[in-house]
């Protein structure tokens, strides 16, 4: 099985595990000047008008929001249960915990859905039929756009994640994983991690400004 | 322009002779390292060509330390020195004197209106009296334009949604050319026109031939009353709303906390987005006047406000 | 330097990877870094020609100041297509996808990268990126140029802008996955014994390019998303009647732009300190401190964005800061230079092509430095920023830097990648024949620029023609110069002589191995002593 797995560029399975998560890394490196930039200009809009986003922020879901939160929350310590599982070698486990952390996941995501459907029907969806009842609509409907571009961005993230979690969960379930082979689960489990801290900083920045009034 | 093949921009603003001093300095570290390149390059290869067997070889410098630090300083040095003479000249530019008068320019797709205090309106032209130094307002009714005049080294991107200004006080009677620096769509290349400096006299002559009638500002006066600011805005009327005689330049308290200079910027958001830095002490009642002024109109009103005396108090 | 145990493989039958499988298939679904690299190759020089094609419309339109070869718009289009080809599909990805993809892993004794399967989904994203942006800039009508200001783009461009930006948005996936597997490589795949001090300096640029790769073009990702989305739309992050600041954009935008630029320079200047020692059969003079310049450029290339904004609304505070720092990133490239003009001293130096290409660079690249000094002067740039000094500016370094540089890789690197020697008088003609014909075409640039020509026009005030006549010109003898190394190299696949496994005796790991290369490039993994550039001193 190891050898099956063992790329010819490397040494051993040990090499290969410490280079894919090397790889992660980086990727997620990549993913926080992504999404920076994204940070960047909510910043620049937030500091420019922090009357107009708050009002505008106050219009946003904070029940939904934070069950999200949760939500997520709880999936990423499955994940990392279910790490420590799969490098003990117990796939079925493993794979239990990573279907579980899945299935948060497309909660997570259900959710959102909910969230979204209601607030294109309140004309929260930026254009020409746009209305928001503050005193700065304009800012309002940049605050909007920037929600719907990050939120969505991040939901098309926990996407992807969701279709790894499953793959690796049935490879979990087949008995592939090992102590000395598991790094799919950890490389994984790192991105999944990842976005659920980004969500973590899309909560404060888009649910709570304006609230602690 | 004669015939001859143009090597060197004319100049006729008072920054264009430090420009061109700026330039030959520049020109000639440039030229003295390269040369310096250029030199070593060809002497190293023809003296150290792999056929020339005769050349002594050994010997070669091992320590870089010394080399490196000294070259890095060298480099340091010249650069430093020249960033801060570039830097010290852009901050003037920077400065328009208190004296300036000021000239209102739009940009739009594509062409320059320019439009003078008195009252005089011109296309892709702009006429100035020598030695009279001018601060160009400037506005676009739609994208990013550039207003470049080469013979006075100066230019300036005209940003939609600002008033940007530039300052410059030409110091030579002549005619110069007007570009539009900033790529603005497809007929870009035409937006170019002339800069007329003249003397004094031809200058006034030019303004009386030129004048409209009325000045920018009663211009402003009239959609003043027309869009029905004076309603609220005169001092006789019954609505809380700021008196506006002396705003400009005053430093306005903020709802929220905070102050703003009145100057050109502000006045212009007051008009277009009153929520955006609303002053302290009065309510919200003020509509917004977007999409309904296009940029000159919102420069004849700025002109009005800004012509308006202090009151007595 | 010194091989302990030198794997030369015999050619199995077979031989080389080559040959290795020989169905259209074995090479669109490889894996081998090498294979990956010729098809990268062959679709930049498809892009390149394209670009060049667009160039030589340009410069021909520009022979009369009325300019009525193409209309404004289509004149428009075509400066637009230039550069979002030449940026996206050849620079960018110019240098590390070819060079570096074929040589990393053998310079640093590994087998392949350390994610082959990544390396060729980076190529399929990146001939995919290349037909989206073609389809769109050349089906639909983009003219806003490669820089895409707003509002311009957003609220006054057409739709086919967002299959262009789409197709910019992939190609930077491509982008940050090669990024992403050469940063992991180099740190992960060195042979024992190589330590960061042994490495070429190759692989030091390719490392610092791979780096600004992986944290730049996100920004731009992002950026030019949120462009496409409020064209579709219409709500204004940037644009200005719909509450936003076309400013931002700027900033955001060349928060990449800038260091893609270092992205674009660096490897060449990689393979510059590879050829240098090589044809002066010297040790290259301060290595360690032209592999930290690399990386000083890389840093230092993230802080100086601004000074594309110099005359753009900045504060003067920001321009300040701006300007000191850009003439800092300068630092590290003259340093380059010293040491490679310190490394022919006492040097015994030959001049075959890639020499003079070598050595064409480091003149073309100095004037291109220099005159970067010029438009990092405040005051200096008010005047010739948005001119055509600043088009001669960026073009003596891309074109006459970087082009000399992919050209000189090319040759050096062609009898180990090809197993084929190229005619040598064909070579250095052609060497000689760009240096000529790039200086006529982009030096009265710099002329015509000082006189306050604009760029991006399609026609222009008669007193300029002059001088755009000689840059003509000469783009139609660098366009020959260009089209030459097509035939020879050619002809040399089809006849040249068979190469040895070291044509040029020079010191590399990649020497070490037959030309062409076995697929698994080492029998068994090199283990490293010596340090690197390790040619030996003359006798007294």
């Amino acid at each position: 099985m190891s050898d099956r797995v063992l790329e010819k560029q490397f040494a051993d399975l040990a090499h290969q595990s410490e280079t894919a998560e090397l790889g992660m890394w980086g990727f997620i490196a990549t993913e926080v000047l992504f999404l920076g930039g994204l940070f960047v200009a909510y910043s620049f809009y937030r500091y420019l008008h922090p009357a107009g986003v708050a009002a505008a922020a106050s219009h946003t879901r904070l029940v939904i929001g934070s069950v999200n939160t949760a939500v997520l929350l709880t999936s990423s310590f499955l994940m990392s249960w279910a790490s420590l599982a799969a490098s003990n070698g117990e796939g079925r486990r493993a794979a239990r915990l990573i279907w579980g952390a899945a299935g948060l996941g497309l909660v997570f995501l259900a959710l959102k859905g909910l969230e979204y459907a209601e607030e294109i029907g309140e004309r929260l969806w930026p254009g020409a039929a746009f209305s928001l009842d503050t005193p700065e609509p304009r800012v309002g409907e940049v605050f909007y756009f920037l929600y719907w571009v990050m939120t969505g961005i991040h939901a098309l993230h926990l996407l992807i994640g969701v279709a790894a979690l499953a793959a690796i969960g049935w490879r979990a379930h087949g008995g592939v994983y090992s102590r000395a082979y598991h790094s799919p689960v950890r490389v994984v489990s790192l991105y999944w991690h990842f976005v659920d801290i980004v969500w973590i900083f899309l909560f404060a920045l888009i649910y709570l400004p304006g609230r602690s009034a | 322009m004669n015939g001859g093949i143009p090597f060197l921009p004319q100049s006729a603003s008072s920054v264009a002779g430090e420009f061109d001093v700026l330039f030959a300095a520049l020109l000639a570290i440039a030229l003295a390292m390269l040369g310096l390149v250029f030199l070593l390059m060809f002497r190293f290869c023809a003296h150290y060509r792999r056929s020339n067997r005769a050349v002594d070889r050994t010997g070669r410098e091992k320590k870089s330390w010394h080399w490196e630090v000294g070259w890095t300083a060298g480099s340091l040095i010249v650069f430093l020195g020249l960033y801060a003479w570039g830097a010290d000249l852009y901050l003037r530019e920077h400065r328009p004197p208190a004296e300036a008068t000021d000239i209102y320019v739009v940009g739009k797709q594509w062409m320059w209106k320019i439009e003078h205090l008195d009252g005089q309106r011109e296309i892709n032209a702009l006429h100035v009296a020598v030695g009279r130094p001018v601060r160009l307002v400037m506005a676009s009714q739609d994208v990013i334009h550039g207003f470049f005049v080469p013979a006075f080294r100066l230019k300036q991107d005209v940003v939609p949604g600002r008033y940007v200004t530039l300052w410059f006080d030409p110091d030579r009677i002549g005619v110069y050319r007007l570009y539009c620096s900033q790529f603005c769509g497809t007929d870009h290349a035409a937006m170019d026109g002339m800069v007329s400096v003249m003397s004094s006299g031809d200058f006034q002559k030019w303004l009386a031939a030129n004048a409209t009638g009325g000045s920018l500002a009663s211009r402003g006066a009239a959609l003043f009353r027309r869009l029905g600011c004076s309603g609220c805005h005169a001092p006789a009327s019954g609505v809380a709303a700021p008196d506006l005689a002396g705003l400009y330049g005053r430093r306005v308290a903020l709802r929220g906390g905070g102050a703003a200079l009145a100057d050109e910027g502000f006045i212009r958001d007051a008009i277009l987005e009153p929520a955006k830095r609303p002053p302290a002490g009065y309510p919200t009642v003020m509509p917004s006047f977007a999409g309904q002024l296009d940029e000159e109109q919102i420069v004849a009103l700025l002109a009005y406000i800004k012509a308006l005396p202090r009151s007595p108090q | 330097m010194t091989v302990t145990t030198v794997a030369e493989l015999p050619h199995e039958r077979g031989g080389s990877y080559l040959t290795d499988g020989t169905t259209l298939a074995s090479w669109l679904l490889t894996r081998d870094h090498k294979r990956i690299a010729i098809l990268y190759t062959l679709t930049i020089t498809a892009f390149f020609f394209i670009g060049g094609a667009a160039a030589a419309v340009i410069r021909l339109n520009l022979l009369t100041p009325e300019g009525t070869l193409v209309d404004a718009e289509t004149y428009n289009r075509i400066f637009t297509l230039h550069g979002v080809v030449m940026v996206w599909l050849f620079l960018v990805p110019s240098i590390p996808t070819t060079f570096g993809n074929f040589l990393i892993p053998l310079m640093l004794g590994a087998k392949d990268l350390a994610f082959p399967r990544l390396n060729l989904l980076s190529w399929y994203l990146f001939v995919a990126s290349g037909l989206i942006v073609l389809a769109g800039l050349i089906g639909g009508s983009v003219d806003t140029g490669w820089t895409f200001y707003e509002p311009l783009s957003s609220g006054y461009a057409s739709g086919a802008l967002v299959v262009v930006l789409l197709g910019i948005f992939v190609n930077g996936f491509s982008s940050i996955l090669t990024g992403l597997n050469f940063v992991v490589s180099i740190h992960r795949l060195r042979a024992p014994g190589l330590t960061w001090y042994r490495l070429p300096i190759f692989c030091w640029s390719n490392y610092a390019t791979a780096v600004i790769m992986m944290l730049a073009t996100p920004v731009l990702a992002v950026t030019l998303m949120l462009v496409a989305v409020e064209h579709l739309w219409g709500v204004g992050v940037f644009d200005p009647t719909h509450g936003g600041d076309p400013l931002l954009f700027q900033h955001m935008f060349w928060f990449y732009s800038h260091p893609a630029v270092y992205i674009m320079i660096l490897p060449g200047m990689g393979v510059i300190s590879e050829i240098v020692p090589a044809f002066a059969r010297k040790r290259l003079f301060g290595y360690h401190f032209v592999a930290w310049s690399s990386v000083a450029i890389a840093v230092v290339g993230f802080l100086v964005w601004g000074h594309h904004m110099f005359v753009a609304g900045e504060s003067v505070y920001a321009a300040l800061v701006f300007s000191f720092l850009s003439f800092i990133v300068a630092v590290p490239s003259a340093i380059k230079v010293f040491n490679w003009l310190a490394t022919l001293h006492k040097g015994a130096i030959s001049f075959e092509a890639p020499m003079l290409y070598a050595l064409g660079f480091i003149l073309l690249f100095t004037i291109g430095g220099l005159t970067g000094l010029f438009v990092a002067t405040l005051a200096f740039d008010v005047h010739a920023t948005a001119t055509y000094f600043v088009v001669a500016h960026f073009h003596y370094i891309m074109v006459g830097g970087m082009v000399s540089a992919y050209f000189a890789a090319l040759h050096f690197w062609w009898p180990k990648a090809t197993g084929r020697l190229y005619p040598e008088s064909w070579a250095r003609f052609a060497a000689i024949l760009i240096f000529f014909g790039f200086n006529l075409t982009f030096f009265p640039q710099f002329i015509l620029g000082y006189l306050g020509m604009p760029r991006r026009y399609h026609a222009y005030p008669p007193e300029f023609q002059v001088w755009n006549v000689l840059s003509s010109a000469g783009a139609s003898v660098l366009a020959a110069a260009y089209l030459l190394p097509l035939f020879y190299l050619g002809w040399s696949l089809w006849r040249g002589a068979r190469a040895p496994a070291n044509p040029w005796g020079a010191t590399g790991l990649e020497w070490q191995t037959p030309s062409p290369p076995p697929s698994g490039n080492f029998a068994r993994t090199p283990r490293i002593s010596r340090p690197p550039y390790d040619y030996p001193e003359p006798a007294a």
